[in-house]
């Protein structure tokens, strides 16, 4: 198989001193990152995609491997020790193990996490490498039409499927990609949105925008509505698993996986409905009656889930250049900012980069483990870090990463802006995850969409005149016909969930997957 | 979520807000795009379209949004692990921080990172509630002439060094 020898490729170029230190820096630095509250992952990435504009891009991203999933790990940290997660993908691990934590079984719940992490994260990224070239050979085959169509998904599979608000979803969406029209028209050259301000013309730097709309808007949001009070913080210590936790866990991890991966690879994915689908059916399926008193095949499913689909959604990202969360989306802009597209030919021009990403992704994947278990500890005390000096490090660390973007203040008053902004969307229930695709998908699919025209010589036709796009069109229309079933889902969250949530969701994976 | 009325009511009056920045949005993305020439484009397709289609996107967004909110929608505010939602906004707080935030931009390329980043985080600890002056103090110092060190000599992005070139 052409995609094991490029992995061992791949293994050669990641396994050099320097870059199995920065693999190791990105994962230190994500975990660290990750861990402390209302640090999700995208915002992690965010605020250390400074650090990484001295690199190359094959250094930088074999860095950003280790922080994508340190970030990742460390949000389940805080979700279990804090309950009360700042990102949608830990809810579901927040509600079990929240409860494990409350009875003294916190390092049980942190052990079979970072267990599940790595189990879930290994299997997940062969997986990537495997799918990813199949998907490419796929994918060169596809047009500007078919292109278009998939953005379309995307565009809507965001925007519907998350968030309880629909209107407010498409309004951030709408937002995004008028943030993403600003500067030179490429295809004409003229101005758009610029108010005549030459620092616009090349747009907003991607930097400037993520921190802004995530570090700063959370910071200025999380600042407005700081609790007094101080937060209850779970002390764990000695973080292993018992004989009988490894029985009830590795089920759970593998199932997990299973659900997790595929939601992550379709361009509609996101991980908050596959860890909830984990939870429903590790809850059916448990043996022990302890759900709703902290059960560990709870907390296990989620978990694997989560990380499955983070490695899942790593194959749109590589293969079709298609974001399908925050954090694949500021990972895109960090590809762009280092005049990398992604897409079905990155393979080929790149493999060096590509491969070695995988490649670290493995390894990244097996530091944390070896990091996370005897660290556990360590990172529970950063929990306690004084709130005043969290929020003013993000601002602080926010002003100098979108400073030393341009090394120009322009960008600062930008930043301000998209802050302010940023704190309107979670003050008026605006989700900030439709904003960001749109700024970062919108420019790329504006230009799939002429060049399809140009193609068609400007009949509209040309937009779904192939079996794929008529496909895909087809899919977004399943899409807004099931989400009222998934809206029946989710309100349950709320009540104490029914045994038979899984059936009910089960028809929605399958519409998707097939699909594609 | 409140349980008085007349907040609630005041809450709900804000969102309208949020409807008419969507609206003052798209009309600019529609007259911004109208400006423009379309020369080079062959079929209906040009420079204006997506601005356009995306300004209708926002209008129309605007429009659905006040007849939710007219029925009693209500947007719903993000939570997480620092947030308590049972007070609201403390523009005390933010006003402070954004004025932190505003000193930094006037004042990097003045007096250099190592004073307006000091400043920053100085002025956010204090707005935060912090009161440990000489603490923080301390902490902001610390943390602008390291932060500085870091980019100029290990990433080698250069900050404004300002009034203390020669020194560091």
């Amino acid at each position: 198989m052409d995609a094991i020898g490029s992995l061992i490729d791949g293994f050669a170029t990641a396994i050099t001193p320097v870059n199995l230190l920065y693999a190791f820096l990105g994962v230190l630095l994500g975990t660290a990152i990750g861990v402390l509250p209302g640090i999700g992952p995208a915002m992690t990435i965010a605020l250390l995609l400074p650090l990484t504009y001295s690199l190359g891009p094959t250094q930088a991203f074999i860095m950003f491997a280790g922080i994508y999933y340190g970030g990742m790990y460390g949000g389940s940290t805080t979700s279990i020790l804090l309950n009360t997660p700042g990102e949608s993908a830990s809810v579901v691990t927040a509600i079990e193990g929240n409860l494990m934590a409350k009875r003294g079984r916190g390092a049980a719940a942190l052990a079979t996490s970072a267990i599940g992490s790595f189990i879930a994260g290994t299997i997940g990224t062969l997986g990537l490498a495997l799918l990813a070239p199949v998907i490419v050979r796929l994918a060169v085959q596809m047009g500007a039409p078919d292109y278009f169509a998939v953005m379309v998904l995307a565009f809507i599979a965001v925007t519907t499927v998350l968030g309880s608000s629909k209107i407010r979803g498409l309004a951030s969406l709408g937002i995004g990609l008028l943030i993403g029209t600003i500067g030179i028209d490429p295809t004409s050259g003229q101005q758009r949105l610029t108010l005549g301000l030459p620092e616009l013309a090349d747009g907003i730097d991607v930097v400037v925008l993520a921190v802004g709309l995530f570090a700063v808007g959370e910071a200025l949001w999380v600042a407005a509505h700081l609790r007094r009070s101080p937060i209850e913080i779970i002390n764990v210590s000695n973080v292993r698993m018992t004989g009988d936790d490894w029985r009830r866990s590795w089920k759970p991890w593998l199932r997990g996986t299973v659900i997790g991966f595929p939601f992550g690879a379709v361009p509609a994915g996101g991980a908050e409905i596959p860890t909830f689908l984990s939870y429903a059916t590790e809850k059916k399926l448990a043996t022990h009656d302890e759900f709703g008193r902290g059960a560990i095949e709870g907390v296990a499913g989620p978990e694997a889930t989560n990380n499955a689909s983070a490695a899942g959604g790593l194959v749109p990202l590589l293969t079709l250049g298609i974001p399908t969360t925050a954090t694949a989306a500021v990972m895109l802009g960090a590809f762009q900012g280092y005049g990398i597209q992604p897409g079905p030919r990155l393979l080929d021009t790149q493999p060096t980069l590509v491969w070695g990403l995988i490649a670290s992704l493995f390894i990244g994947n097996t530091i944390l483990l070896a990091l996370n278990l005897p660290m556990a500890t360590l990172w529970a005390k950063l929990l306690r870090i004084p709130r005043p000096y969290l929020y003013a490090g993000i601002l602080f660390f926010a002003s100098i990463g979108a400073y030393a973007a341009n090394t120009s203040t322009f960008d600062l008053w930008l930043l301000l802006v998209i802050g302010a902004l940023g704190f309107f969307m979670r003050r008026f229930g605006l989700p900030v995850v439709p904003a960001i695709i749109g700024i970062i998908l919108g420019p790329v699919a504006e230009e799939q969409m002429r060049r399809a025209l140009q193609i068609s010589n400007g009949d509209l036709g040309g937009l779904y005149n192939t079996w794929f796009s008529k496909i895909v069109y087809l899919c977004i229309l399943l899409l807004l016909v099931v989400p009222p079933i998934v809206r029946a889902v989710r309100s349950r969250r709320a009540g104490p969930p029914q045994p038979d949530v899984a059936e009910e969701a089960a028809p929605h994976p399958h519409a998707n997957v097939e699909g594609l | 979520m409140s349980t008085l009325p007349e907040s609630g009511r005041k809450a709900g009056r804000s969102e309208y807000g949020v409807a008419l920045l969507l609206l003052a949005l798209g009309a600019w993305a529609i007259f911004d795009a109208l400006r423009l020439s379309d020369l080079a484009s062959r079929g209906p397709v040009s420079a204006r379209t997506v601005p356009i289609v995306v300004g209708v996107l926002l209008i129309v967004m605007a429009v659905l949004l006040t007849v939710d909110l007219a029925r009693g929608g209500r947007g719903e505010q993000e939570g997480g692990e620092d947030v308590d939602l049972s007070h609201g906004s403390d523009w005390a707080t933010i006003g402070l921080l954004v004025a932190s935030f505003v000193a930094n931009a006037l004042l990097i390329e003045r007096l250099g990172w190592p004073v307006s980043g000091a400043v920053l985080f100085f002025g956010t600890t204090f707005a935060l509630g912090s009161r440990h002056l000489i603490r923080n103090a301390i902490v902001s110092i610390v943390l602008s002439v390291s932060t500085w060190y870091l980019f100029n000599l290990a990433l080698g992005i250069p900050l404004p060094v300002g009034i203390l070139k020669g020194i560091l």
